[in-house]
């Protein structure tokens, strides 16, 4: 219908993987493949790298429909208000999410990703149409397993971390992955000066891990991309948990909620708490 | 390793945290010599992977230090700062790297007795936690 009527001139869309429990991104550019989009517990994949892609590729004035389950409409809302594209670009096709399963972690419905479990925005905050019903959000608290982890005395957390980012092999798919590591040329990437050694080590994982925690620090949006992409299984989400945490409470600012918002880390208050200061 | 002293680098801004430094050093104030002054034009310019590549080379402490809010030579380089220190703090200390190895403080240009004060504390409180092992990367890989 958007694309008969020239509301956009393609579609993002999920479809149908190589087997029944994988779904896999589609570009819809003719309104007789319409039929081939779904969308149920498999399309975990964010989008939004890929609408990113689009808009890029293709000339200007083009607009691009994304399906958007509520952290990937957050994701877009957020890439808008960091100014990467705007508004009139994309048209949002909401859709109310239940939560995604993994591929790898069994049949349909069985096991929700552990970011699902803490969701609290199933539905995009902002869309152009919404496909279905919007889905209720989860209630008790999204922090929980924050709040847990920080019983543990530092020497603990730091021997989990050690362990989990020592799976680390550098594959870089967690950045690729996730909606908002969308620089052009990633800081890792960059040889002169050499910031992060090239090794998979733990130093230089750790570092790493900290970086990207650090660059999407009151812009994830929680998705769980990071993780769902990680080959080796490495609980990357908790970090990114704890600074979103840390930045609602202390800068009174969520990800992916408001386009006019300035993000957090761009701006700043007189009125800022600063106990940790010397 | 008895003989261990903390080694501790410090991030100063040209305008104010240096100054007070400078202020300490002609006035004859005595303070602790582990610390190896980098002078940044402002403390926003502080990336925090300078500190974090700070210590996996090998610090045992990093010490940023600014103007006081409202006296930035660049109006709000220390407030954008402030943000991005808190956030780094919340994240080293999340994943066990000991409270103390990176502070933060504010010294003006006419603070040279406090700029004292600050690197004998950051050096004492780093002395307690004795070497950095956290995050260092060694020769031959590994920690």
């Amino acid at each position: 219908m958007l694309l008969k009527d020239k509301k956009a001139d393609l579609v993002i869309g999920y479809e149908r993987g190589s087997s029944k429990r994988r779904a896999r991104p589609v570009v819809i550019r003719a309104d007789k493949d319409v039929d081939r989009l779904i969308f149920d517990d498999t399309c975990g994949p964010s989008l939004v790298p890929f609408a990113r892609k689009a808009l890029r590729a293709t000339p200007l004035g083009t607009r691009v429909a994304v399906v958007a389950k509520g952290c990937d409409g957050r994701a877009l809302v957020q890439q808008i208000a960091e100014g990467q594209f705007k508004r009139d670009q994309v048209v949002m096709i909401g859709v109310g999410c239940n939560g995604v399963t993994d591929h790898r972690r069994g049949a349909s419905g069985e096991k929700r990703e552990a970011s699902c479990e803490r969701c609290r925005y199933p539905n995009p905050p902002v869309y152009d149409v919404f496909v279905g019903e919007p889905v209720a959000a989860g209630t008790g608290d999204e922090f929980a397993g924050v709040a847990e982890f920080e019983k543990l005395a530092s020497a603990d957390r730091w021997a989990w971390f050690e362990h989990e980012l020592g799976k680390c092999i550098r594959c870089y798919a967690c950045r690729n992955a996730c909606p908002m590591c969308y620089c052009e040329e990633c800081v890792v990437d960059q040889t002169n000066p050499l910031w992060l050694g090239k090794s998979a080590e733990r130093p230089d994982t750790t570092l790493f891990h900290l970086v990207r925690a650090l660059h999407t620090a009151g812009r994830c949006v929680d998705c769980g991309a990071c993780e769902r992409a990680c080959p080796l299984g490495v609980r990357l989400a908790l970090l990114n948990k704890r600074l979103e945490r840390e930045v609602r409470e202390r800068f009174g600012y969520t990800a992916g909620l408001s386009m006019e918002a300035t993000p957090a880390l761009a701006t700043y208050s007189e009125e800022d708490k600063q106990e940790f200061m010397l | 390793m008895s003989d261990w002293e903390p080694k501790i680098v410090a991030f100063l801004c040209n305008w104010c945290s240096y100054a007070g430094a400078d202020l300490a050093g002609v006035s004859r104030i005595q303070y602790p010599p582990n610390v190896r002054v980098v002078r940044v034009p402002c403390s926003g310019r502080v990336n925090p992977l300078f500190v974090l590549k700070s210590l996996e080379n090998g610090f045992d402490g990093v010490l940023v230090s600014g103007c006081h809010p409202g006296d930035c030579h660049y109006i709000s380089g220390n407030y954008i700062a402030r943000r991005k220190f808190a956030t780094l703090k919340t994240a080293l200390e999340f994943i066990g790297v000991e409270p103390g190895r990176v502070q933060f403080s504010w010294v003006s240009a006419g603070e040279g007795e406090k700029f004292a004060q600050v690197v004998a504390r950051v050096t004492e409180d780093v002395r307690k936690l004795g070497p950095a092992k956290r995050l260092v990367k060694t020769i031959g890989g590994g920690q």
